[in-house]
């Protein structure tokens, strides 16, 4: 008897193996950057209990989420980083076309421990004498950053390679991307750098603001001079109006053209997204920084308009305008 | 032993040496006692600090609304009901899956298998395999089940993948049981007359029951834990809704479109909420770290009954 049901049930899920194409109540896919998932989460999680539409956001990482979308599985991909060109090719190739999309803007702050007493601001220089690829080995000191510090050890913490934030930083910082020393505690986690540098008074690291905000009492963000210019502190605020630089960066959305045209569901997800009522306080409660007021309506008109194409031309900027990012050609 | 190799000293001497050698091996006992106890004690108050620590940040976060809310990104609304959800599922499948492949795996080559460099082979695979990083299952799964097959990113798959990764430990744990099963009862068997399988049907598989569910158990224990390998082959992290019903109101009613549907699993939820900035995240996340240990422990309780029974049942 029990062999019988165990045969019934072999053969049922055998039958339904080659049912694939029974689609299941098709979900708008989301997919991507880890910096981002907390924008698409809460934008899903408010699209689906305001319309009881399905949305469903997957975590491939920046590069991982642009190669489901360039092969057609997803929707909307989040990144924390523009396209790149081979990325771009790629979608080409398939037949992709993309809607790029500022989501929000992010800052990185610059961080030591509460302890440390000899620095609160620092130029972009000398960030870059300490993380640039010459460093390795050789930059182990405080003071050989700065005469005036003092003579301790330096411990180095930051993003780990893998994610946009480190991507994003040596742009700012050393100049090019991905070029940096590779003798310091690297993390995807950027909680173990919260840990880390609050534990311990000759540390500097590397992260983004919402941990900053969220660990006021355990770390020290510094202030950052810009090309000779003055002291600026990691806020919402320096990072809203564009006067913290050069570590202040978009996070982008890129939406599949095809999608938006031929789902209704997805062109009003996409609308949802840059809804002036809704989407600064979703952005908000994310620990990121909303757009500009202006950018709502330009977003949808660029949504409307269904403007493909990256502004970027594969690389990160240096203090991009929203409203070029967003225009419509 | 001492004694023999100087058997040319004096009988005063040899008593002496006798002695001390006597009493070198009680000392030398003693201090790998001492030793093996205080390892013993760092690795159980590692364990159970670092389990204390879950359960005391996590525990009083677990309440009905947490278990039967969806993820959010309001921490006070989040819960994990599509991710243990999930994870049962998923291991339904797996445990459909691999228990019985790989019980039937095991029982072929200790038992029909010939014994020759083809299954010697086969045996080195088997255990090495049981000790491949998971994340390679993973990559396999995603090339071969997703795209290969175009089975998509599921709880098929998932289910499919897990099995794959447990498959050598179910195979490695049946062999073991079969073999300590004692000689005399299968030669017994056959002296009364049994053919092969009515051998394998009554008493091997009756005698290695207890072992096999062990091993199974052990397997699926591992499993549940596993995010790398469903990471890769695409596991959600966000997902608001529960897979389809397995019971519908129409004919057949029983259903298996769920097999199809996205998913997410509680060490993913976990790992979503551990990397967050806001520190009520974390303390989602203990919960949840909770809920799978709980999850894991009934698991292995259920082993522990299981063989207890049938241990009682065996030798009635």
């Amino acid at each position: 008897m029990r062999n019988l049901t165990l045969t019934t049930a072999a053969a049922a899920i055998a039958a339904t193996l080659p049912g694939l194409a029974v689609a299941q109540d098709a979900a708008i896919q989301i997919d991507g950057s880890s910096t981002v998932f907390p924008i698409s989460e809460a934008m899903a999680e408010e699209y689906q209990i305001a319309t009881g539409n399905r949305v469903v956001v997957g975590v491939s990482g920046t590069g991982g989420g642009f190669q489901k979308f360039c092969r057609g599985e997803t929707d909307f991909s989040g990144a924390s980083r523009p396209i790149k060109n081979s990325e771009a090719a790629k979608c080409a190739e398939n037949g992709i076309e993309f809607v790029e999309l500022p989501i929000a803007m992010d800052a990185l702050a610059v961080v030591v421990s509460p302890e440390n007493d000899w620095v609160s601001c620092m130029t972009v220089e000398e960030l870059k004498t300490i993380y640039e690829p010459e460093a390795q080995g050789k930059i182990t000191n405080w003071n050989q950053v700065r005469d005036s510090f003092p003579d301790r050890e330096l411990a180095l913490f930051g993003a780990g390679t893998d994610s946009g934030t480190y991507d994003y930083f040596t742009y700012a910082v050393v100049g090019e991307e991905g070029a940096s020393r590779g003798d310091f505690t690297a993390t995807e986690d950027d909680n173990i750098t919260v840990q880390g540098v609050s534990t311990n008074p000759n540390a500097i690291g590397f992260l983004g603001l919402a941990y900053v905000e969220e660990n006021r009492s355990r770390l020290k963000p510094l202030e950052i001079s810009y090309k000779g210019g003055e002291c600026v502190p990691p806020t919402t605020d320096t990072a809203g109006d564009g006067s913290y630089q050069p570590l202040t960066r978009p996070l982008f959305i890129y939406a599949k053209k095809s999608s938006i045209e031929n789902n209704q569901k997805v062109e009003d997800f996409a609308k949802f997204m840059f809804d002036p009522e809704i989407a600064p306080e979703l952005v908000a409660s994310t620990g990121y920084l909303p757009l500009p007021e202006k950018a709502f309506a330009l977003a949808e008109k660029k949504i409307e308009a269904r403007t493909t194409g990256s502004h970027f031309d594969g690389g990160s900027k240096v203090g991009v305008n929203i409203s070029d990012l967003l225009a419509t050609k | 032993m001492a004694l023999t190799t100087k058997g040319n000293l004096g009988p005063g001497r040899t008593e002496q040496s006798a002695f001390d050698a006597v009493h070198s091996a009680k000392r030398k006992d003693l201090w790998f006692a001492a030793g093996g106890l205080f390892v013993l004690a760092i690795a159980m108050s590692l364990l159970f600090t670092l389990i204390g620590d879950l359960i005391i940040r996590g525990t009083q976060y677990i309440d009905y609304d947490f278990m039967t809310s969806y993820p959010s990104r309001l921490p006070e609304r989040a819960g994990i009901l599509s991710a243990w959800v999930g994870s049962l599922l998923v291991m339904l499948v797996t445990a459909f899956l691999a228990v019985p492949v790989g019980i039937a795996a095991g029982l072929y080559l200790e038992e029909y298998a010939r014994k020759g460099w083809f299954s010697d082979f086969i045996e080195i695979n088997v255990s090495n395999l049981a000790g491949v990083p998971s994340i390679i299952y993973g990559l396999l799964a995603l090339g071969m089940f997703v795209y290969g097959m175009g089975l998509g990113q599921t709880i098929l798959v998932a289910g499919m993948t897990l099995a794959l990764l447990i498959l050598p430990i179910v195979i490695v744990s049946t062999r073991e049981a079969v073999r300590s099963i004692p000689q005399i009862v299968k030669e017994g068997a056959y002296g009364i007359g049994a053919d092969q399988w009515q051998v394998m049907w009554n008493y091997i598989i009756p005698a290695a029951r207890p072992g096999i569910m062990t091993g199974a158990i052990v397997g699926l224990s591992r499993a549940i834990g596993e995010t790398a390998p469903l990471i890769t082959i695409g596991a959600l992290t966000f997902i608001a809704f529960l897979p389809s019903p397995p019971v519908t109101g129409e004919f057949p009613f029983i259903s298996f479109a769920w097999l199809h549907d996205g998913f997410t699993v509680l060490p993913i939820q976990m790992f979503n909420w551990v990397s967050r900035p806001q520190p009520e995240f974390h303390i989602a996340a203990a919960a949840t770290g909770v809920v799978l240990i709980a999850l894991t422990f009934s698991l292995n309780g259920i082993a522990i009954w299981i063989r207890y029974r049938l241990r009682k049942q065996h030798r009635n």
